[in-house]
């Protein structure tokens, strides 16, 4: 076992793990914040159709997530305000219908896809190509972040709010979607499209249980995303198991020992 | 007569819905002057919230025109702040969050602030642990924050139990006083409304009637909306505008 560890796909792995978990930590704590959990699911979901957009056209996967993760987006975004529906119905015709489109035009592109693969991912199969898009959407992210902060909180606080505050709402809210659909599309790899949520979500509600201001949860939940990736990863060798869900089930027993432990605290 | 910080001129707010188009906001016109409380009330879904918001600039215009004073800084409290309990942050944070810059001449305003709303001791605790009544004092000190010409409070009184009502309303008071600056409030609680307010205004998607409290609950079509509960078929007090 043991040349494993200082081999070059674990050390990938471990790398894109490191850059996947300081955007999904803080961007799952805005998801979390915003009771927005089901929309980064959709968003997720959706990212099938890209996928198959991608191979179907022959461009690059993650441009055709990116396309079709707006294309959701801005249709939910209108849906908001047509009010026939309500939006956990919309985001459930969004996300599955397609997720469902997404796997009839993979099955039809003629081409050899593995389905299991973009559904449930692998971070071993990581190359160096993917970990320049992990970190080039962590400069993204990061610099995002790092000037529009404020705003991003006062967005999060209250949108009325924000905006009698000066804040340019709608701006704000188009670039968390695009960075947002960044984040899915190269955590994808990884994680899978049906496990990517689980990555952004399971870390920010580990870290809430301890966090005092909104940027210790950002931190914290961003380590507990690197553990887990890590605890998962090493697992998931060790135990020969499929790696994003091992992944995930370590963000899980993450939060479930925080839940557990913070009464003991 | 002092100019007035904002005016709107007939103004008409539609909305298309599934159905179709729908009025909600009908030829109203209004004025707000330094020093004065306003009060707008109506049954749900009168349009008072909207009416805030165009006010506000948060909702576009259909029809009419909105006159507002230069450099106008409004201070606004919304009905209700939807804050998750998860998002850890507390209420000095919160008050920051408003100013650009962390300065100590700023940590002394947001102090003053806060105890003028008599919610220094708030200062340190986390906004998921605060009352209604908490919350709302807080949210008064925000929207005070930036030295408003106008204060606009949406249902200031929500979650508030009556011996806070009461306080707050006298802190209202207290506050036109001390910064002259014009309150416009949106309220269901008539009996504390009329004794606090300067100008009421009865707004039914259009203004019913308008004037001095007294004015208005003598008005017949104030008396229909409130009072016994009555189709609103007819409207318009006698010196309401068309018909």
């Amino acid at each position: 076992m043991g040349h494993l560890f200082f081999s070059k796909l674990v050390a990938y792995a471990l790398m894109a793990g490191f850059g996947l978990a300081i955007t999904a930590g803080p961007l799952g704590c805005f998801l979390v914040w915003r009771r927005m959990a089901f929309f980064g699911d959709a968003l997720a979901h959706s990212s099938l159709l890209g996928i198959a957009l991608g191979i179907l056209l022959h461009v690059n996967m993650n441009i055709g997530i990116i396309v079709i993760c707006l294309l959701c987006a801005l249709i939910l975004a209108r849906t908001n305000s047509r009010q026939n529906l309500a939006v956990d119905a919309w985001l459930g015709i969004v996300s599955y219908g397609a997720l469902a489109l997404g796997v009839l035009a993979l099955s039809n592109s003629g081409t050899h896809v593995d389905l299991e693969s973009y559904l449930f991912g692998d971070i071993l199969t990581l190359m160096k190509r993917d970990l320049y898009w992990i970190y080039g959407c962590d400069l993204l992210v990061g610099s995002f972040f790092f000037w529009k902060w404020r705003e991003l909180l006062l967005w999060t606080v209250d949108e009325e709010l924000a905006q009698t505050a000066g804040v340019n709402v709608n701006l704000v809210q188009v670039v968390f979607m695009v960075i947002l659909a960044l984040t899915v599309a190269v955590a994808l790899k990884a994680v899978g499209a049906l496990l990517v949520p689980a990555l952004m979500i399971m870390p920010a509600a580990t870290a809430s249980r301890f966090a005092r201001s909104p940027e210790q949860m950002a931190i914290l939940a961003a380590c507990s995303a690197f553990l887990g990736i890590s605890f998962g990863l090493l697992a998931s060798i060790f135990l020969s198991t499929p790696s994003g869900a091992t992944i995930v089930v370590a963000c899980l027993l993450l939060f479930v020992t925080s839940q557990v432990g913070r009464k003991w605290l | 007569m002092m100019q007035p910080l904002i005016s709107a001129d007939h103004i008409w707010v539609k909305r298309s819905t599934a159905t179709g188009e729908k009025v909600i906001l009908q030829d109203v016109s209004l004025s707000l002057a330094p020093g004065k409380i306003t009060t707008l009330i109506g049954p749900n879904g009168a349009g008072k919230s909207t009416l805030l918001k165009v006010l506000l600039g948060l909702v576009p215009l259909s029809n009419g025109t909105l006159k507002r004073k230069k450099n106008l800084k409004i201070g606004y409290m919304p009905q209700k702040l939807d804050i998750n309990p998860t998002l850890p942050m507390t209420v000095e944070r919160l008050l920051s969050l408003g100013t650009p810059q962390r300065t100590s001449k700023i940590q002394a305003w947001i102090d003053a602030c806060l105890t003028e709303v008599g919610g220094f001791n708030l200062k340190y605790s986390q906004l998921a642990t605060l009352s209604g009544g908490e919350m709302q004092r807080v949210m008064l000190a925000r929207a005070l924050l930036i030295e408003p010409d106008i204060l606009v409070l949406d249902e200031p009184m929500q979650g508030v139990d009556v011996l806070g009502q009461e306080e707050l309303y006298q802190l209202i008071g207290r506050i036109r006083d001390t910064h002259g600056c014009a309150i416009l409030l949106v309220s269901h609680d008539l009996h504390l409304v009329m004794a606090a307010s300067d100008e009421v205004i009865c707004l039914n998607t259009h203004v019913c009637c308008s004037g001095h409290p007294h004015h208005v609950t003598a008005d017949p079509s104030y008396q229909k909306l409130f009072i016994a509960p009555y189709q609103h078929s007819h409207d318009h007090c006698d010196n309401g505008g068309h018909s």
